[in-house]
Formats: C-alpha cells, structure tokens, sequence
C-alpha cells in the first residue's frame, strides 16, 4: 500500500512529489502519457509570473509570489533555465492609465517587490523596439521566464531519485474509497493507497468528482501560441503584457529562455480536453494581437505554432487541499496561469498539508540536487572541451540548428526517466526545437532512441502510443496488394 | 590552426568548389562536412536526371556526387566528415572558423579565404502556419526521402503532397513506386514551383492530381495524421469558405520552399539579399567580407546540380585567384538591378575590371509570363532581349553577358546601374 498516489506528471504533481520525497513515505506518480509534462505543462507561455495579475488574499496570489520568489534558487539546486527579465504591461490610453494604477496596488498589496509605473519615455528606453501606441506601463522587475520543460522534468527526476515511484502510461479510470485509504482502477492494474493527489490538470473534476459530493467543473481554455526564430528572439528583453481592455485580455509577446521570441495565448474555452488544435483564427489573432506590442513583429519568422489547455475551474482559483467529504484526497485542481511559476509553493504547500494528515518524519539522506544535461549550444568554450574531453559524443552534432550533440541525447535517454520518444528527446535537449523544426535530425535521433531502447526503428514513437514515425518497409504496400 | 582556404559543406557545390580551386593551384585547402558522407543531398535523390548539361548522361544522384567525391579524392583534397562549424567570425582579414568533430574536438581553423557552401533546409510546417493537430505523419519531402531511400523505411501510407516543388514531386512518385497511395498534390500558387518535367513524369505518368490555387488549411488526428483538409485559395492566397474537402491520409508531405542556411554566413555579418535568402555577391561570387565566396544553394535555391557545379567552379577559381592575388582589387561595382518580374539576380553587381570575358547571371522570375522576353539594359542602351515562349517562377534562368559589351557601354557613359527585367 503506498503513502501517497499523485494522478499528473506535470508541473503540480511532479512539484507535489519532490516535496513529498523529503518524508519517509512510499509515492508514487501515475501519468496516462509517455513521459512527464505532457499536459498544460508543455504548452504555456513559459513566464515565471510576478504576480501582480491575481486578486490579492487568493491562492494565487499567494503561491505566485511564493513561487515567483522560490524560483531563482529553485533553478539553480535543479539546474534548469530560468532568466528574471522583468515584466511589462503596456497601457495603450491614457484613459486607461487608472487601470494600470489599479493593477500595481494590485500588485502591492500582494506584495510583489520593485513595481513602478513608466512613463512613455522611461518605457521607450527600457524596451525601445515597444509599439509608439503604448503611453505607459507596469514594471515588474521579478518577473521571470522559466523553460516549463526543464522546471517539469527537473522537479521529476529529483523526485525519482529520492525514491518517488513513476508509473507512466498508466491511466487512472476510477477511484474506489476503501479502509484506509483508497483504491486506484487503472489500465495497468489496481493500486491501493492511504492519500491521493489529485494534480490531473483539465481531468482533475473527473477525480475530485468521483470520491466527492461537492462537484467541480474545469472547463479547458484553449490558448494558442506562435514562436519565432531565435533571429527574432532579441526583439524585445522583457515579458511584454497588454493591459486587459474591452476588447480582452491581450496577448504577451516574450523572449523565451533560449532565445526565441513567443507570442500568445489566445482564450477559448472548448468542450474536448484533448483538442489541442491550432485554429486559422486563433493564430491570426495572437500575431495581430501581438504585432499591437512591439513594432515590426517579425511574423514571417514563426516556426511553430502550439495549442494548450489551460484547467479553468469555475470558482477561479485554485482548489488546494481535501473535500470536506473526502478525508485523504488532496485536490491540486484548476491550476491555469500562473500555475507554473506557483508550481514550487504549491507542492511545499500541498505537501505540508499532506503531511499534517498522514505525519511523516523527514528523510536523512534527501537529495537536494539534480544536475541537468549538459548543454553545448550554451557552454562557453572550455565548458565544450571540458565535455568533449570527457565523452567524444558531446562533439557529434545531431541538431544543426540548436548544435544538439549525441552526448546530449544519450544523456537524455540514460538519466533517471530517461527520453524514450522524439518529444521526450526534443524536451530535454531542443533536438528538433530549431528553425527546421526537425527535419534534419529526426532520423538521426529515431536512430539513436532505437539502438539506445533495443527497439526497431518502426517502434519508436513522436509521443504517445500510435504516433510511430514510421510505417513500415519500402515497397509493403505493393506486396500487401499483391497478397490480397 | 591554419589554412589558406576552407570549404564549408561538402554537398555538391563544396566539392566542385574544392576541386576548382586545388585545380587552380591552392594547395592548403580543406572542406568540412556535418554529414557523416560527402555528397550532401544528392546521395537521397537516387532518381536519374543529374548530370545532363555537365557529363551528357543521366546520372542519378549518388552516381552524380560520386563523380565529384572521386575528383577531390583523386586531386588529395582534405575532407572533414561529422565536422561542425560552430562560429564563423572575422578578424582583420583574417577569418576564424569554429570547429567541432569526435576525434579532434573544439577547435580554430585560420583561414585566408572561406567557401560558404552549406545548402539550404526545407521551410517546415509551422513556417506554413497550417492549422490543426500536431501529430505524427507530418513530414518534409527531404525528411521522407531519406527515410524511404536511405533507410528503406516508409513514413507513410495514403499520402496528401502540400507544394509543387521538385523535392515534392520527385517524393509524389517515389512514394507511390514504394506502394503509397498518393492522394494529391495541393499547390497554394496558380503553377507550380517545380520543374516542367518533374510534373509531367512524377505526376502525371502516375495519374497523381495537381491542385493548384490550393492548400492545406487543418490537420486532424491526435497521434497520427488521420486526414488534412484542402480548400482553394483566391488571388490573395486566403482560403475560399467552402470550397473545402477532407481528404483521408496518414501523411502529409510538404515541399513548400527551401531556405539557404546562412547563420554562419550571419553570424560573419554578411549582407544578405532579401529575395534570395543568401548573400549578396559580386561577379566574383564574393560576398561583401572580403575573401568571403558563396555558391550553391546556400546562394540562391537551384532547380539543377549542374548549375550548382558550375557555380561553385567558378567561386573555387575566384578564391584562387583572390589567395594568389590575382583578383583584382574591388573597383566600381555596377548593381544589377532585378525589376519587373525578374526577382532577383545572382551576381547582385557586376565590376566590369575583375569579371572575365563572359559573366552569367542566373535569376529568377516572380511569375507565369507567355510569350515574353528578358532584356538586359545598361547605360540607356538594350544589350540583350531573348524572347522566351514561357517563363516560369520554378525554372532558373540564365543570361550571359560578355565584358566586351559592358566595356563599350562604359566607355559612352558612366553606367549607374544594369537592369534586368521581364518584357510582356
């Protein structure tokens, strides 16, 4: 019987779990995908929120500057990219200058340092390529941008080597209460438990709702994103925000932590938690949203273009802890923006409270740090020698665009929840995030996954069961044709 | 480390490039290739039809590199292999390349004289901004090439072709002889981007529809492609409501323009041209860094490997020529100027003192033209005007002009610039 179950490898769960490898307890994680961050976490916009944006004495608000606060330090013990490159969000009418006024009291009040308000001359020189519409902004100098990849995977494979069990491919289809706990249904078997965690993103109403009379609703919010070249990524060095107007939200334009630029998301709630879809709309908005941020938004210079669900749940916070009937059961539910830069808070927050239910001392020999893979495109040049010297491989280049080495896609597929798909490898290393957006080197890395997992190049996957790359053999179609 | 030349890429125009400059009498020289073999994209294109103009045969695509492979070898040409050019950068005139391989590690070439010769990459589909899921079945037409004819495996199924381009169309007829169905080619423009005989042999000997003034405006399936949707477009290349038709396939193929692979030559701080997506260069082929050459598709995309060899020939003579100071110094660049459906020109500028007795200038046209010439004036006179039956964006054009007519039309004027331009 295990201590704790977490349903969701994603950012929540995989905090929740790290968290909970302190304590002497047996955990587990159980994912339906491939791999960790699968979910919501793979598809944001990668911004470590200073948290001006929630309404003050919110969960939110709370964790946001928790975890806002918690990040810097957090990414160097787990070693992934996080850059603190301050936020902006531009006021477009003086007649909206009081909104901006009502957003950094906003912020004040949630205790977010350094705010100040800019004039048009004071934002032009910290952001000059800003659009000449904006006549003020917000500055927020601890926002920050996060690689959500790299914080998921990071927080995971910590967990794991502190003890954490991960059980991915594995898909909860239903929650029974039993004594003492309660009993997990899935495609892999039955698990029994004393405590859930329920961290299943856009699917945690469906678990809160089976062990629990007071019913959730998350609805998906669709949010779609266009990400640029690195050429473009300079373009502007802080998170630029449009303040909300009666025409919505607006979207963000923002540097990413490897040099892209990012513009997005859009809002639309939908009925399929899986239509990750892109939309001719939907991407049309966010570069005409965008385009009113900065001048010459380069939109000739997308490479890609995402989708991803964001858990809105109606009541519009968080819901952090047990249902009243449900003793044992801790919710992580209705985790949208900014869930992310919450993350960290959020699992010393839900996991204190796990702890308070089923007391657990703390473990001698926790690991506090994880070292992340090497990364050649990013080493200076005797870092490069330093690691060719030690493996040959880290001179092998695979990824031209990104200058993603062997070395490094090894070390993907060897560490602790290792790679075992082309986005697994694509997460962890940027093999295929380029501007060719894998078209060179994706046969090298199914070659490389195939030889390293003893399978058959046939049997390896883009992610998920059924998205294998490859269809067969030269000319089996004409023989299927001749046999029939 | 230092050399007096080297070569980046060892595709086609690296290697004819090399060849011509050993030939030329440079004896320090060395081609570095990312690839594992030399050849670059020919050792995929195992159909015949390389080598018309320059062996007067059909040779296939290996058959071709490997006429040039056996030449460098023969002629102890230094090549490289899985070597990476991290950096290119400048110092004086002096031009430091970074490089990266297994058995040598990081290290410095100084170079005298550098050939950019690194080719060129597919535009992929989140370039397109096609709509829909991201599942698996989407794939460049290279990509699938070389799944099917270098590792003998099949991306695919029922396939949907997005863009006529030669890599498309070749892909079209490869798959479909590999036991693919191929449902349809879509081609977003009213002609198609790829050669006249591409379209007749790979398409229609195989009764392979061409849709033109179509595209691809969603894509279903959560895992793996299960159907795309194609509409046509009007004049302004937007989807007409309506018109659109779910086609069933497990692939989508997309041949929709290549792009020269010119960071190296960014990061060098080379003036780029817009149109083309490479350097700009003189009748020399060097690009505004001096000693700094460029040819082959990493210059301009083009249709024939003969012409690639033929440039790169020419860049491999004038780096030479420049590391034995025989290239003359710069003197007055006359621009040629690209106007009226002709969309660029390859020399951008002509300096009459350092071109030889005849210069070609390779261009491309923006549209479909009937019944039109290209003229070619200079100095308020007319020195050429070719009729041409059919003019097409997918075919490569080519003019020749002889010094001795620039010479004649200097001497009567200053000429301030040299215009090419398409006549209706």
């Amino acid at each position: 019987m295990y201590d704790v179950i977490v349903i969701g490898a994603g950012v929540c769960g995989c905090a929740i779990a790290r968290e909970l490898s302190r304590y002497r307890l047996r955990t587990a994680v159980l994912e339906r995908a491939s791999d960790v961050c699968e979910g919501t976490s793979k598809a944001n916009s990668g911004v470590a929120h200073a948290g001006f944006d929630a309404e003050p004495g919110s969960l939110k608000a709370r964790l946001n500057v928790e975890g806002s606060r918690m990040m810097e330090a957090l990414s160097k013990e787990l070693d992934f990219p996080y850059k603190r490159n301050g936020s902006l969000v531009l006021c477009f009418a003086e007649k909206d200058i009081p909104a901006l006024q009502r957003l950094y009291d906003r912020g004040q009040r949630n205790g977010v340092e350094g705010l100040r308000i800019l004039n048009r001359e004071q934002l032009k020189k910290t952001e000059p390529n800003i659009s000449d519409s904006a006549v003020a902004a917000l500055y927020a100098p601890t926002g920050g941008i996060v690689c959500p990849f790299g914080l998921t995977i990071a927080l995971a494979e910590n967990a794991a080597v502190n003890g954490v069990e991960f059980m991915l491919e594995t898909k909860v289809e239903e929650i029974q209460r039993m004594e003492g706990g309660y009993r997990l249904l899935t495609d892999r078997g039955s698990f029994e438990t004393k405590t859930v965690v329920n961290a299943a993103g856009v699917y945690a109403d469906r678990f809160h709702n089976m062990v629990s009379e007071e019913k959730i609703h998350i609805i998906p919010r669709k949010g779609e994103y266009c990400l640029m070249d690195k050429k473009a990524g300079g373009l502007v060095s802080h998170t630029i925000f449009q303040l909300p107007t009666a025409y919505g939200k607006g979207v963000l334009v923002t540097p990413t932590v490897h040099g892209n630029l990012l513009a997005g998301p859009t809002a639309a709630d939908v009925e399929d938690p899986e239509a990750l879809n892109t939309t001719g709309e939907g991407l049309a908005d966010v570069l005409r949203r965008a385009a009113l941020s900065v001048e010459g938004l380069p939109v000739r210079q997308v490479i890609t273009s995402f989708a991803g669900l964001r858990a809105h749940e109606e009541g519009n916070d968080f819901i952090l802890g047990q249902p009243k009937d449900a003793p044992g059961f801790f919710d992580a539910a209705g985790i949208e923006s900014p869930g992310l830069t919450c993350a960290p808070a959020l699992g010393r927050y839900l996991a204190e409270m796990l702890i308070g239910y089923l007391p657990a001392g703390k473990k001698e020999n926790f690991v506090t740090e994880r070292k992340g893979i090497p990364n050649m495109a990013m080493a200076s040049a005797e870092e490069k020698k330093r690691l060719i010297a030690s493996d040959p491989l880290y001179a092998n280049v695979v990824c031209r665009c990104e200058l993603v080495t062997e070395g490094e896609i090894l070390n993907a597929i060897r560490r602790p929840l290792g790679a075992v798909t082309l986005d697994g490898v694509k997460r962890r290393t940027r093999a295929g995030m380029g501007r060719c957006q894998a078209g060179f080197c994706s046969p090298r890395v199914v070659e490389i996954l195939a030889r390293e997992l003893g399978k058959d190049p046939g049997q390896i996957r883009k992610n998920e069961a059924g998205s294998e790359f490859l269809t067969g053999h030269d000319k089996d179609g004409i023989r299927e044709a001749k046999e029939r | 480390m230092k050399k007096d030349l080297v070569i980046i890429g060892g595709g086609p125009a690296g290697l004819a490039a090399a060849a011509a400059a050993r030939e030329a009498g440079v004896e320090d020289l060395v081609v570095l290739e990312r690839d594992q073999r030399l050849g670059g994209i020919l050792n995929q294109c195992i159909h015949n039809g390389f080598g018309l103009h320059t062996f007067k045969e059909e040779l296939t695509g290996p058959e071709y590199a490997g006429r040039y492979i056996e030449k460098a070898a023969a002629l102890g040409i230094s090549c490289r292999l899985n070597t990476m050019v991290v950096d290119l950068a400048a110092e004086g005139s002096v031009k430091k390349v970074t490089v990266m391989n297994r058995e040598e590690g990081l290290y410095e070439i100084r170079a005298r004289a550098v050939i950019l010769a690194m080719g060129c990459r597919e535009r992929p589909r989140g370039a397109l901004n096609i709509p829909g899921y991201r599942p698996a079945g989407i794939y460049t037409a290279g990509t699938a090439q070389r799944y099917v004819n270098m590792e003998g495996r099949m991306p695919g199924r029922e396939v949907v072709v997005l863009g006529s381009g030669d890599i498309g169309l070749i892909m079209a007829r490869r798959m479909t002889l590999e036991g693919a169905k191929v449902k349809l080619v879509a081609e977003l423009m009213p002609y198609s981007g790829g050669l006249k005989r591409n379209i007749v042999q790979c398409l229609d000997d195989f009764g392979i529809p061409l849709k033109l003034s179509h595209t691809v405006v969603d894509i279903k399936g959560k895992e793996r492609v299960e159907s795309v949707t194609v509409a046509q477009v009007d004049e302004d290349s937007k989807p007409i409501p309506g018109t659109e038709e779910e086609v069933a396939c497990d692939t989508l193929l997309l041949s929709c323009g290549l792009i020269p692979e010119n960071e190296l030559s960014e990061s060098l701080g080379t003036a780029m041209n817009p149109a083309t997506g490479g350097p700009l260069v003189d009748e020399s082929l060097e690009t505004d860094r001096e000693g700094v050459f460029a040819c082959g598709n990493v210059l301009h995309v083009h249709d024939l490997v003969d012409y690639v060899s033929e440039e790169a020939a020419s860049a491999g003579r004038n780096a030479a020529a420049y590391l034995q100071g025989r290239l003359a110094e710069k003197g007055r660049e006359i621009p040629i100027r690209a106007e009226n459906g002709v969309r660029y020109t390859v020399p951008a500028s002509i300096d009459i003192g350092r071109m030889g007795e005849t210069q070609t200038v390779r261009f491309r046209v923006s549209g479909m033209f009937r019944d039109a010439a290209v003229e070619v004036a200079c100095g308020g006179q007319v020195l050429k005007h070719i009729d041409r039956r059919v003019l097409a964006p997918g075919e490569m054009e080519q003019i020749i002009l002889k010094k001795s007519e620039l010479e004649k039309t200097a001497q009567a004027g200053d000429p301030k610039e040299i215009s090419v331009c398409v006549r209706t």
